[in-house]
């Protein structure tokens, strides 16, 4: 560009023209872009970053009820708001007993660790099974066989009591 | 020298590129071809594009969490307002954005008639541009029922039945808009693909060949004194 290198004492401070109109629109351009894409963005991932789930007590039932040395299931259904609509979904445990002792209760989720599924209790078999992948948890939760990568998920400690004679666990939405 | 080294680097790429796609002749065609001395009314057609593809990307963002079923349609819409981050903003966008692209669209018809520029040889640009218009208006007049509230409701009522007034065929005319005789779950539906959907594709395809007849009859000059 001729003229553009007049005044060569400041030449290297200089920026030409075509230079600053480059850099004005890069600039201007990527803040525009922020402007847009942030938003955008926010938009798309809102739900991921307000899937916070309740927590609660939840009553399994009198110890009476539970047959000692049998686990025995219990279900039970949370509501759930996903946006605009109310979701019921059912939950469900096992409750054993292994003693007469009030306190001597164990609950095991019914969720395969494997991926999911929903195991049973087999009594013959003296196993949980998982209709899925055919993994087997001992009656402690404790793998058996196949694909899970770790024992049944146990209510236990602070999250289990036995209140007034009720089995309760403190249940945390996913 | 290093920059020098990916700079020609950068060349070669593109002029392999072009080579093969033409992006010159295209840069050239579409961004730097000879216009006659402009006036920023010639500059509607343009914003007129850059409504359309707002809109459309707006209305693609809406798409995630609207819902075309009469249970849903308004709550998904308040949710959207009140539920997620800048939905307030997507959908305020596409809201107004729906209106001036309306009245950008019919001053740039309005400029185009002003300048005389629809005679010949662009009388197709011209004919082109009247589905342009009314495909814009149906763009507006099936988005305004998809938020399924009582002005929705009843502005789709009273605009089916003005097609319904029409002699002999009305009827048959305005059960098939609605998709029943009575606005219901069918009307929402069809709304909602003719909106997303039709009418779009319509428009998009219509915007291409006006598009192309500029390109190839270049701006029409500005009326002068003897004209
Ligand atoms: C979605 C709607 C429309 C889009 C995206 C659009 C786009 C454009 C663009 C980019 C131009 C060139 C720039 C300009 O002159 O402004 C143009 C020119 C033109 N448009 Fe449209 N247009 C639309 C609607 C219409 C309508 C409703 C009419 C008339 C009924 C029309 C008739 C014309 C004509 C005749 C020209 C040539 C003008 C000239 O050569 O001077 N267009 N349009
Ligand atoms: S999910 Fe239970 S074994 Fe795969």
């Amino acid at each position: 560009m001729a003229g553009s290198h007049h005044g060569s004492a400041v030449g290297y401070h200089h920026i030409s023209r075509r230079d600053f109109i480059k850099l004005t629109t890069v600039a201007l351009g990527s803040l525009m872009g922020a402007v847009i894409g942030l938003p955008a963005i926010g938009y798309l991932v809102d739900p991921a970053l307000k899937a916070g789930g309740k927590e609660a007590w939840i009553p399994l039932g009198p110890l009476e009820k539970f047959e000692v040395g049998k686990p025995t299931p219990v279900t039970f259904i949370r509501s759930k708001v996903n946006g605009w609509e109310k979701t019921a979904n059912s939950y469900g445990v096992f409750v054993l007993r292994k003693s007469d002792a009030p306190t001597d209760v164990m609950v095991l989720s019914n969720r395969c660790t494997h991926l999911s599924c929903r195991v049973n209790w087999k009594e013959e078999q003296q196993a949980y099974l998982c209709p899925c992948h055919d993994a087997a948890f001992d009656i402690n939760g404790a793998v058996l066989g196949g694909p899970p990568p770790r024992p049944l998920d146990k209510y236990a400690g602070e999250n289990l009591k036995v209140e007034d004679g009720v089995v309760h666990i403190f249940f945390a939405e996913g | 020298m290093s920059r020098f080294g990916s700079t020609t680097m950068w060349k070669k790429l593109y002029a392999w590129l072009d080579e093969r796609l033409g992006l010159n002749d295209l840069y050239k065609a579409t961004l730097d071809r000879p216009e006659p001395r402009g006036n920023w009314w010639n500059t509607l057609g343009s914003a007129s594009l850059f409504l359309f593809l707002l809109q459309g990307a707006t209305g693609i963002f809406l798409t995630v969490y609207y819902t075309p079923s009469p249970d849903h349609a308004y709550d998904s819409i308040t949710y959207i307002m009140n539920g997620v981050a800048f939905g307030w903003l997507i959908r305020g966008i596409h809201h107004w954005g729906s209106s001036l692209m309306v009245l950008i669209v019919f001053i740039h018809m309005l400029r185009v008639f002003v300048t005389a520029s629809y005679k010949y040889p662009r009388e197709l640009t011209w004919l082109i541009g009247v589905g342009l218009l009314l495909l814009t208006m149906g763009m507006g007049f099936t988005g305004y029922l998809l938020p399924w509230n009582q002005k929705a409701y009843w502005a789709t009522t009273v605009g089916t039945a003005i097609a319904g007034s029409v002699p002999v065929v009305g009827e048959f005319i305005m059960k098939v808009l609605r998709g029943s005789s009575d606005l219901s779950a069918l009307t929402l539906s069809r709304f909602f693909s003719a909106h997303i959907w039709m009418l779009p594709a319509a428009l998009a395809g219509l915007i291409g060949v006006h598009l192309y007849l500029i390109i190839k009859h270049g701006e029409s000059e500005f009326p002068g004194r003897d004209d």
